[in-house]
């Protein structure tokens, strides 16, 4: 990969951003100490660090949504001191935030030019609109994207897309990406970086939040190190992942995928899906999980994979099959009944369907667990307390005490409280959808850590997850999923993410796929081949 | 084998708060609060009626049917669902309670036990509606606003029925004295007002040595013993008034009794918490295992059940049935509820908040009936009032956040 001096011509001025001693506070915490840092032109810099070591904030700080206490920011060879987006915006900065920020009622045309409609006067013009949209839609490789459909109806990676366009469309001269990666999968993820290098080609810089250590030699040039409010370092892209993993957390973390595999093949069935059906979206699906085991549910956005876990646990009616956990069968939706037998399901997002954001830490880790200990009603409040704290120091949920609001601390921390929910049910087949989105490095492996814990005491895990290292890393078996079918099923220590891939991208309507666990051999030209038709338009899980 | 072995982890020591940073979180929990105390301050100056034993007596009496009212309310609004129709169903209750006892001539508990159950039907009908089927409670509600209404001038055939007179009567003005004797005044209702706060006073004591069992922050002596000192002195004055004057209401106990009830309900039961957990992100509690139909029925049931209760006391304190009963109370309602801390998107809000906040909208109607303002300035010094207290929890929401952020 070339770095960004090669590709530009040398008489320009390649400088386009230059932040001097930038400092913030929000009442007595300081979030950023002094931050000096550059981005040229054509330059795709890497902000990485640990959640709450200040990315969020500096970002922030650069699009003009929160103002500097101190220091100095440079755009364009122009100091600037911008006191809102709009402003920022006019001057071409524009940021991707981490949730998609679109009105799903709204056409994709009107999404993409949102804030700015070409008007007439005081009436909008519905040619230009249009017109406008498809320009920017073909910049980001959707130029034959209906423009007058609702955005609602679009896949999240399209969706992700269309923020992108409406960046775009403002001639954005540094471009902030937050997390943008987070909710899609492998395929989408390298369409999206393919356009990120035709960005850099024309010029354009770019900031690139990331907690995915491969993601930042694909696409980055240059990588800034954040960690509590202080800039640690910026080094080249392809500095070690060991070496970027120290700088972030201050520490090492000998292994970012600690699974201690000890599972024989001979222990006792927990979980027993049997021909289980639900409309179009699941087709005969078979899957067993032992003790100790941690089953990988691989496959694209729209596989199934979040509705086979929600029908297991009960949240979705199934039409036909059978569902057993610890040898006894469930009725289908039964939600109660699926978790007093030992059922808990981490959802894929923890803000909507996971936590209570205003109630407390205690409160979010007793929900499921309230009832049952409750004496004639009255909930044992000393008891619960007394346990929701022992478990959450298990889990090392960093908080104040566990009266805390859960919605302080740190998207990882948040998840640690999801997990503790159900540790302290005490359930004993865990269901986990996207158990590590958006969660950083050191809160990843303490939830790996217990992911260990709970699978050496007798438990088993069905993992879902879109990040192809962690379900090759803490898996024993892949099941790979595709179009609401399981199409292949690996042990993980002999599976490549080629391999995964293959079986996630195939087409099952052609007859010849529509058996086999063997993953035919599929080189990476074909997998990259086949990537455009399956942008999978349907969003996952869109029919709940 | 459970997944909750091993959890002798240490527990860090016992944390009490800094008095001054636990003075600045407490003004800003207990803003409501506050302001209410200044309320009372500024009619005790620009009124000195106000504070008098026989205005205080006629406070009680006259907006006891608000803070029942609110309390149901209180729970409809956490669970992030809202009810309108409870004006109507003070006049369909009390309109029964009527047609039983003044034109049936039965006596006194059939009317309150037949108020009671239509209270109860209310309840089943609108629960059904917006728990089972899923309309939401607004829609419903309006709905039962205008069935309630109609059908309580079917029912009274668009007159007034009256008087109850006897027991029914004494639900809302009688009183409770003499059994102690005392001389110009009732020892009676000081003996009451006296247990309930040492009962108080145990109660908070017993909670703070929970608080320190468990290691959770406390407040610091000085800021524990000023707050029980403080709510003995002010209650005890309080009875001290309403002693001078007829003795102690039966309304109160009754009041007392549901305060005391509700709070526990919603602080202390599976029930009430899981209120709080569905307002808060329904989603989240159902895949919690949280019953979510069964909470919102049951919530709806008992605003049907408290209504009822509203509609008896309102008609025993007017003495009689009329079929415009109760208009616009479900405002009050509401409103002594958003005044009270609650969030207008749910999971948030206390029992003690709706009733000081109903306890303001009160005051602030009593204080300017005794100073003769205008009709028409009432009702604006109350809007002005509700949205100037949700502007301010609003604006001191954000500014934790940010801090938090």
């Amino acid at each position: 990969m070339a770095t960004w001096a090669g590709r530009e011509d040398p008489s320009a001025p390649t400088e386009l951003l230059r932040l001097t001693g930038v400092s913030k506070s929000f009442g007595p915490v300081s979030v950023l100490r002094g931050i000096d840092l550059t981005v040229h032109r054509g330059e795709v810099m890497v902000l990485l660090g640990e959640n709450g070591a200040g990315k969020s904030t500096l970002i922030k700080l650069i699009a003009g949504i929160h103002r500097l206490d101190s220091g100095s920011i440079q755009f364009d060879g122009v100091p600037v001191q911008f006191h809102s987006v709009a402003q920022g915006e006019a001057a071409g900065i524009a940021t991707i935030h981490q949730e998609l920020n679109n009105v799903p009622q709204l056409s994709v045309a009107e999404n993409i030019l949102l804030g700015r409609l070409p008007s007439r006067a005081g009436f909008v013009t519905p040619g230009a609109i249009r017109r406008r949209a498809r320009q920017a839609l073909a910049r980001v490789g959707l130029s034959d994207l209906d423009v007058d459909q609702p955005v609602g109806r679009l896949g999240v990676a399209h969706q992700q897309l269309i923020e992108i366009a409406h960046a775009l469309d403002v001639e954005a001269k540094l471009l902030i990406l937050d997390e943008p990666t987070a909710a899609l999968t492998a395929e989408e993820i390298s369409a999206l970086f393919a356009i990120m290098v035709d960005l850099r080609s024309r010029g354009v810089g770019m900031i690139f939040i990331s907690h995915h250590l491969d993601e930042v030699a694909r696409v980055g040039d240059r990588v800034a190190v954040l960690r509590d409010g202080d800039l640690i370092d910026v080094v080249p892209a392809d500095t070690d992942q060991a070496r970027l993993v120290r700088m972030m957390v201050g520490r090492d973390i000998a292994d970012q995928y600690p699974r201690h595999r000890q599972t024989d093949g001979e222990s006792e069935v927990l979980l027993d899906v049997e021909h289980l059906c639900q409309g179009k979206r699941l087709l005969d699906i078979c899957l067993r999980a032992r003790a100790g085991e941690v089953v990988g549910l691989a496959g694209l956005v729209g596989a199934g994979r979040t509705e086979l876990l929600r029908a297991i646990f009960g949240a979705d009616h199934y039409d036909t099959g059978v569902v057993q956990v610890c040898g006894r069968r469930l009725a289908s939706g039964r939600l109660r009944q699926g978790i007093r037998e030992g059922l808990g399901l981490v959802p894929e997002d923890r803000k909507s369907q996971g936590l209570v954001a205003q109630a407390s830490v205690r409160e979010n880790i007793g929900y499921a667990t309230l009832a049952s200990t409750a004496h004639a009603g009255f909930v044992d409040r000393a008891g619960q307390a007394g346990r929701a704290e022992a478990v959450a120091r298990r889990l090392r949920v960093r908080m104040r005490d566990v009266d805390q609001p859960v919605a302080d601390l740190s998207g990882g921390n948040q998840q640690k409280v999801v997990f503790a929910r159900w540790a302290l049910a005490g359930s004993q087949v865990l269901l986990l959808d996207e158990p590590t989105r958006g969660v950083d490095v050191g809160a990843r492996v303490e939830i790996y850590e217990f992911i260990n814990d709970i699978t050496a005491a007798g438990a088993t895990v069905v993992m879902a997850s879109s990040d192809l290292p962690e379900v090759l890393g803490m898996s024993d078996r892949i099941v790979v999923m595709n179009s609401g079918r399981i199409v292949g099923e690996i042990p993980a220590d002999q599976a490549t993410s080629d391999q995964v891939m293959a079986l996630a991208v195939r087409d099952v309507e052609s007859p010849e796929a529509s058996g086999g666990a063997n993953p035919p051999e599929v080189s990476g030209e074909t997998d990259r081949a086949q990537a455009p038709n399956h942008g999978d338009p349907i969003k996952d899980g869109g029919n709940r | 084998m459970s997944l909750t072995d091993e959890m002798d982890t240490a527990l860090p020591e016992v944390r009490s708060a800094k008095l001054g940073r636990y003075m600045l979180d407490s003004a800003q929990k207990n803003g409501i609060l506050l302001a209410f105390v200044v309320v009372v301050i500024v009619f005790s100056i620009l009124q000195p009626a106000f504070l008098s034993p026989s205005n205080l007596t006629n406070l009680v009496l006259q907006y006891a049917y608000v803070l029942i009212l609110a309390l149901g309310m209180l729970m409809v609004i956490v669970l992030a669902q809202i009810d309108l129709s409870v004006g109507s169903v003070i006049a369909l209750t009390g309109a029964v309670a009527a047609v039983v006892c003044v034109r049936g001539g039965a006596p006194w508990w059939a009317g309150v036990l037949a108020a009671l159950g239509v209270g109860l039907l209310v309840g089943l009908w609108q629960g059904f509606w917006v728990a089972v089927v899923g309309i939401p409670g607004f829609i419903v509600s309006l709905g039962g606003m205008l069935i309630f209404r109609g059908l309580a001038q079917l029912l009274l055939d668009y007159k007034s029925l009256s008087p109850f007179g006897g027991v029914y009567y004494d639900i809302s003005n009688g009183f409770l004295n003499g059994l102690f004797g005392g001389d110009g005044f009732d020892v009676f209702t000081l003996v009451i007002f006296a247990i309930a706060v040492v009962g108080y006073a145990a109660s908070q004591w017993k909670a703070r040595l929970g608080q320190i069992k468990y290691r959770q922050t406390v407040a610091p002596w000085p800021a524990f013993l000023a707050k029980l000192v403080v709510v003995a002195v002010v209650a005890l004055a309080f009875a001290w008034q309403i002693s001078h004057n007829r003795g102690l209401p039966v309304i109160l106990i009754i009041l007392a009794v549901f305060i005391m009830v509700y709070g526990l309900l919603m602080g202390r039961t599976g029930f009430g918490r899981h209120i709080y957990a569905i307002g808060g992100n329904i989603l989240a509690a159902q895949l919690s295992g949280v019953k979510v139909k069964w909470v919102t029925f049951w919530t709806f049931v008992n605003m049907g059940f408290l209504a009822a209760v509203a509609g008896i006391v309102y008609s025993a304190r007017m003495n009689g049935a009329q079929p415009a009963a109760g208009n616009g109370f479900e405002l009050d309602a509401i409103a002594a509820c958003f005044i009270g801390g609650a969030s207008t998107t749910g999971g948030i809000g206390r029992i003690g908040g709706a009733v000081i906040g109903g306890l303001i909208m009160a005051v602030i109607s009593n204080g300017m009936q005794l100073m003769g303002v205008s009709q028409g300035v009432q009702p604006v010094v109350k809007g002005l009032i509700l949205t100037i207290a949700v502007a301010f929890d609003l604006w001191n929401r954000r500014r934790s956040a940010t801090v938090a952020g």
